[in-house]
């Protein structure tokens, strides 16, 4: 990745104003030149990992983010106690903050962003959308003005050309919003827009602007120098989100032809001469099924999602801001940059995809990612800001990790990713690999339709984790067979050679109501098998005690994380989470006699649905409560959750109170039992 | 060849087999449960198990009992294997007169139970019965007494496991009471001295089975069960994983298993376990399943007691029994519970050549005048007793506070734990600085600063393994990561530990 000349006029001591990955990322860049580094950090990151990766380290105040990394003031004291020449600010934080740059530079202390300038240019949304539009960038046409009648409204969508979108001025929550594909729904939806507008807002003003189907997040990355060159590096497609938050990214985007992305760059270039533009940066566009494509917003620092860009261009970002910063001249021309290969970028977050994305907290108690490697034309990148038995505190973002795959080709690439994934060991907090695992799998994933609304529209109803098909099932089942008999055949290794069992060579592996025969075991080691009288042959690899396991079938091969609790074996990988009770087919038919028991706890008490603080009851013991009434609030990650009755009951006995700071699935109120 | 005699053979094994009939059985499986022989089939390996006393009837003459008789008497016995390991077993047959304890009934267990102790081969009896045989009066009694006094002998000669899984009342409960651990089935078991009738009676109470003697009952508030599952086929697979962790019998040591799993494995997660606060709490399970191999913990009495964690785990395929600490509740107080499931864990640990591992993190014991009337004294002691009573490898990890009292009975080296280790976090004192700069300076007391002053100053002093190490009390500081690898070379050396306890008759626990 290094592109490195000389660093005799580069930094002496750069301090990242920033936590986490991301302070990490930009100390392996500097300690990689030659510069020293310095991590500030708040009282619950006293032992975080960029702490201890830094050369010096600054404690700059309690763990509220407004009290330590967000304060100017400490920032600048702690340069001045190490005597740091300049600063990161990573992402976040103070990272867009004009007043920090200008605060910094009073000290003679270089601020590795861009100029003061830029910052404010692009930091407010109107402003910025008027410069593009003077710099020539292609902008979401639209109508500023109120639209008098529904004359007007026509003559407007039709100029704008269709479709198009009439929004309440006032607006808000969907409420007021129409999309008219053509003139009479213009007409139509205008009447009813401003009729809808005037009764939930009390304001009738609607405006007018084109209506972006299919929309995708493209952005380009720029990176410009003092002395008015620029080059762009291509884009990164984003549109893999969730609540306007980036889940993952890629490089370059399935969707561009060399036209568009020569044409986006070019304007992104445009927009960032316009403002002066010193360091890297990232232009968002917004781009429609026919590759139109319009300006969003530009963001003024280092991207999260900047790894896949330099693993296609092989360009260390983080070393040209440093650069630039320095006030050397670009060492790269627009010819330089080549885009090679394919990039993804997964972003690890520490919430629990099978509860609505809820944050979750919490020690590490294992934190193995795939190995950073290189092997044949593979790369796979771990941006880590943690390592095991680090803390997920409720102080800051969610976000753990980064992890990049990079190969030769978009489908290569996504294969790496979705072994790196299902690889990824991980416990103690609840985690979306289930989820980035299954998105990997998915058909629309995998051929590159993806629009912004791809979570929403293939995940309605939130993430339940992936069910297999018959033909996966079948192979699963094999797996964990196999399992089963190598383990079984540990624990009989201390029996008496007089009472030793023969082999099994059939079982019934159930998992939930499905039951599959699985025969013909010959050599538990080699592994050929029948399971539902269909052959299958497998290599696996996994012994008693590991938390891996390999299996090979055909050319084909699948990495699933390992469990045997009594009386089964549990899978996971590929999004899917399988649990295999197995045994003889005595087993599986007495099974069938067993009551199936409800969850006991769920039914009868209100759980606390993630890590928090308890702040509210709202009931009292005795009180009868309806479905929807609010029961009790928890605070988790600053957000205040109100948690509510699923059905009627009656409140036996609150458990938990308030203040106290309580686990998942923690009883807070129970409930008189039914009937 | 079919002679009369084996026409008559298979006739009667058929019969016996049946049990109480298609109707009973029915009614069984209505109520969640597997018959006898169906937990048998769970229970042990396919094929494997053999009866015993198939054929033998009851005796009993009266209130028409003498037409009413059945291949077996209500229940199988014999013997089989679990995971290619002999076991013998009875299992009560509630669709043969609810399973009730005649004089015959009681014959039959006592015969496995006696070839048990004899061969040195665990017990396991699976409990599914109305209690005693009313028709047979004092003998069904006698038998009962028969079956008790046959559980003392073998105590502490081989393991014996009883598994709860239908009615156990009154008389009945005392044979499970004096074996090794009891498993209960969530919803389909329950055991009392006296039912819910008789406490109406009595008392006035009024109060369900399943209040009164229910899984949940025994398992969390009475602690007379070490766990409990959702259903029988779940149970009795537990039992079997419990019985892998255990000898057959005291007069040899558990088995080991091939190795699974590193001896020389580090853990850098456990270098921030703990807390930067010492009121802070972590999960001593954490470390727990840190040291044992592929994490495994089999633990005992998980709902009761929660401060102080027992239970089973495997350290380079050996059995090990574990102790802990458990901040997580209560701060890891030592209080009568605690002591009391520790203590019995201990000396299962001791009867069968079980090394026992010491995890300490102890701010002493719970006051109060709950602790104190209800024998705190006597309850702690038991604890005290069985650490210092005990002769296996005992290692002790003081992963932080060991204060007081409470330090010493957590297997010290005073009561003779073989090798001692403490974490640089460890704090070995009296009592926590706080408490006692309010003793030692208390006429400072209103001056917060200068209090503050010989609190940080305790601190200094007190607050970390050295005081101890330098008298020998700690034999080294190790570094958290190394846990398992110090604790395993330990073990290794103990294994040709050689100690034994003065001649007496026994010794006297105070009960």
């Amino acid at each position: 990745m290094s592109r490195s000349t000389s660093n005799s006029a580069l930094f002496n001591k750069v301090l990242v104003a920033n936590r986490g990955e991301i302070a990490c990322r930009v100390f392996h860049t500097a300690k990689r030149l030659g510069i020293g580094t310095v991590a500030v950090y708040s009282e619950a990151d006293a032992g975080a990992l960029h702490v201890r990766e830094a050369d010096e380290a600054v404690l700059i105040g309690p763990a509220a983010a407004a009290e330590s990394y967000l304060v100017i003031d400490k920032i600048i004291e702690a340069c001045k106690a190490t005597g740091a020449d300049a600063v990161h600010p990573g992402y976040g934080f103070l990272s867009e903050r004009a007043a920090f740059a200008e605060a910094l530079a009073a000290q003679g202390i270089a601020f590795v962003g861009p100029p003061v300038g830029a910052i404010e240019a692009m930091g407010d949304k109107i402003t910025s959308k008027r410069i593009a539009e003077q710099a020539g960038v292609s902008t979401v046409p639209g109508e500023a003005g109120i639209i008098e009648d529904a004359d007007a409204a026509v003559a407007v969508s039709t100029r704008i050309g269709f479709p198009v979108m009439l929004k309440a001025s006032a607006g808000g929550g969907g409420k007021g919003m129409r999309v008219a594909w053509n003139e009479e729904q213009a007409r139509e939806g205008f009447e009813r827009a401003r009729s809808e507008a005037a009764s939930s807002f009390g304001d009738d003003r609607i405006f007018i602007e084109k209506f972006v189907t299919e929309p995708r997040h493209i952005e380009i990355q720029v990176l410009c120098d003092s002395h008015g060159n620029g080059v762009y590096l291509g884009e990164r497609e984003c549109s893999i989100q969730r609540r306007n938050q980036k889940v993952i990214e890629e490089a370059p985007s399935p969707f561009l032809d060399e036209a568009t992305r020569k044409a986006m760059g070019e304007q992104a270039l445009m927009l960032a001469r316009a403002v002066d533009y010193a360091s890297a940066g990232t232009v968002e566009f917004i781009v429609d099924g026919d590759r139109n494509f319009y300006f969003l917003e530009m963001n003024t620092r280092l991207q999260v999602e900047h790894p896949v860009t330099e693993l296609i261009t092989g360009v260390d970002l983080v070393e040209q801001m440093l650069r630039v910063a320095a006030g050397e001249r670009l060492g790269l021309q627009q010819s330089d940059i080549k885009l090679d290969g394919w990039a993804i970028e997964s972003r690890l977050y520490a919430e629990d995809p099978y509860r609505g994305f809820l944050p979750s907290i919490g020690r590490l108690t294992r934190y193995r990612p795939p190995l950073d490697l290189s092997a044949g034309q593979i790369t796979v990148r771990n941006d880590t800001g943690v390592d095991e038995g680090g803390e997920i505190s409720r102080y800051y973002d969610p976000m753990i990790a980064k992890l990049c795959t990079h190969a030769p080709t978009r489908e290569q690439a996504v294969t790496a990713m979705a072994s790196a994934l299902d690889t990824f060991e991980l416990e103690g907090i609840a985690h979306n690999l289930p989820f980035l695992s299954a998105v990997m799998r998915h058909p629309r994933f995998v051929e590159g339709r993806l629009t912004t609304a791809f979570i929403d529209d293939e995940y309605p109803d939130g993430f339940s984790g992936v069910t297999p098909d018959a033909e996966q099932l079948r192979l699963y089942a094999a797996v964990a067979a196999l399992i089963h008999l190598r383990h079984q055949t540990w624990r009989q290794s201390i029996a008496p050679e007089r009472f030793k069992p023969a082999q099994q060579d059939e079982l019934v592996a159930c998992s939930g109501d499905q039951q599959l025969l699985i025969s013909h075991v010959l050599d538990h080691q080699t592994s050929e098998l029948n399971v539902d009288e269909q052959p299958i042959h497998i290599q696996l690899g996994w012994q008693p005690g590991d938390h891996l396991a390999r299996a090979e079938v055909g050319s084909q091969h699948i990495d699933l994380q390992v469990s045997v609790p009594t009386g089964g074996v549990r899978l996971r990988g590929a999004g899917m989470d399988l649990y295999f009770a197995i045994g003889n087919r005595r087993l599986a038919e007495l099974r069938e006699l067993m009551p199936v028991k409800s969850f006991d706890a769920s039914a009868n008490a209100l759980l606390c649905p993630m890590p928090g603080l308890l702040t509210k009851v709202l009931v009292a013991e005795g009180d009868s409560v309806e479905p929807g009434q609010s029961l009790a609030v928890v605070e988790a990650m600053k957000m205040e959750n109100t948690l509510s009755a699923e059905r009627a009951a009656v409140i036996k006995t609150i458990v938990a109170s308030e203040g106290a700071s309580l686990a998942v699935d923690e009883v807070i109120i129970e409930f008189e039992a039914e009937g | 060849m079919q002679t009369e005699i084996n026409e008559q053979l298979d006739a009667r094994r058929a019969a016996a087999r049946a049990g109480g009939g298609e109707r009973r059985i029915a009614a069984q499986h209505a109520k969640g449960k597997l018959t006898a022989r169906e937990r048998l089939d769970v229970l042990l390996d396919p094929g494997s198990f053999e009866e015993y006393d198939i054929y033998k009837t009851h005796r009993c003459v009266d209130f028409g009992m003498e037409e009413n008789v059945i291949d077996g008497d209500g229940v199988v016995t014999g013997w089989g294997t679990i995971d290619g390991r002999p076991v013998y077993v009875f299992s009560q047959d509630f669709t043969v007169f609810g399973g009730s304890l005649s004089e015959t009934h009681a014959e039959k267990i006592c015969k496995v139970m006696d070839l048990a102790v004899q061969n040195g081969v665990p017990l396991i009896g699976l409990n599914d019965s109305g209690g005693a045989r009313i028709q047979e009066g004092v003998a069904s009694l006698g038998g009962y007494a028969e079956v008790f006094w046959r559980n003392v002998q073998a105590s502490g000669v081989i393991p014996q496991i009883s598994v709860i899984m239908g009615p156990c009342a009154g008389g009945a409960v005392y044979s499970p009471a004096m074996t090794d651990f009891i498993y209960m089935v969530r919803d389909s078991s329950y055991m009392f001295v006296t039912g819910p009738d008789v406490v109406k009676t009595v008392t006035n109470e009024v109060v369900t089975a399943e209040e009164l003697g229910g899984a949940s009952t025994h398992t969390r508030r009475s602690s007379v069960a070490d766990n409990a599952f959702d259903n029988d086929i779940e149970t009795l697979q537990e039992v079997r994983r419990l019985y892998g962790f255990l000898p057959l019998s005291s007069r040899e040591a558990p088995a080991t298993y091939p190795g699974n799993d590193s001896a020389t494995r580090v853990d850098q997660a456990l270098d921030t376990l703990i807390p930067a606060s010492a009121n802070q709490p972590y999960d001593m399970l954490e470390v727990v399943r840190s040291i044992a191999d592929a994490g495994e913990f089999l633990e005992i009495q998980p709902e009761h007691a929660a401060n102080i964690l027992c239970g089973f785990v495997r350290m380079a395929g050996d059995t090990v029994g574990i102790v802990a600490n458990q901040p997580m509740v209560l701060a890891g107080v030592l209080d009568i519970d605690s002591a009391r499931k520790a203590a019995r864990f201990v000396r299962f640990c001791d009867a069968f050549n079980i090394p026992v591992v010491t995890l300490v993190d102890v701010p002493g014991f719970l006051p109060g005048t709950s602790q104190e009337y209800g024998g705190i004294i006597k309850h702690g002691a038991k604890l005290l007793f069985a650490y210092a009573e005990a002769t296996v490898p005992k290692v002790t990890v003081i992963t932080r506070k060991a204060y007081g009292g409470a330090y010493d009975v957590m297997a010290s080296k005073h009561i003779r734990a073989d090798v001692n280790y403490a974490w640089p976090t460890a704090e070995i004192a009296v009592m926590g600085a706080k408490g006692a700069t309010e003793i030692l300076y208390r006429s400072e007391l209103d001056d917060p600063v200068k209090i503050a002053e010989r609190t940080a100053e305790y601190e200094k002093r007190f607050a970390n393994p050295f005081i101890a190490a330098q008298r020998g009390f700690i034999d080294e500081v190790i570094q958290p990561h190394s846990t398992r690898r110090r604790v395993l070379r330990a073990l290794a050396l103990l294994k040709t530990k050689s100690a034994t306890a003065p001649a007496r008759k026994h010794s006297n626990i105070p009960l």
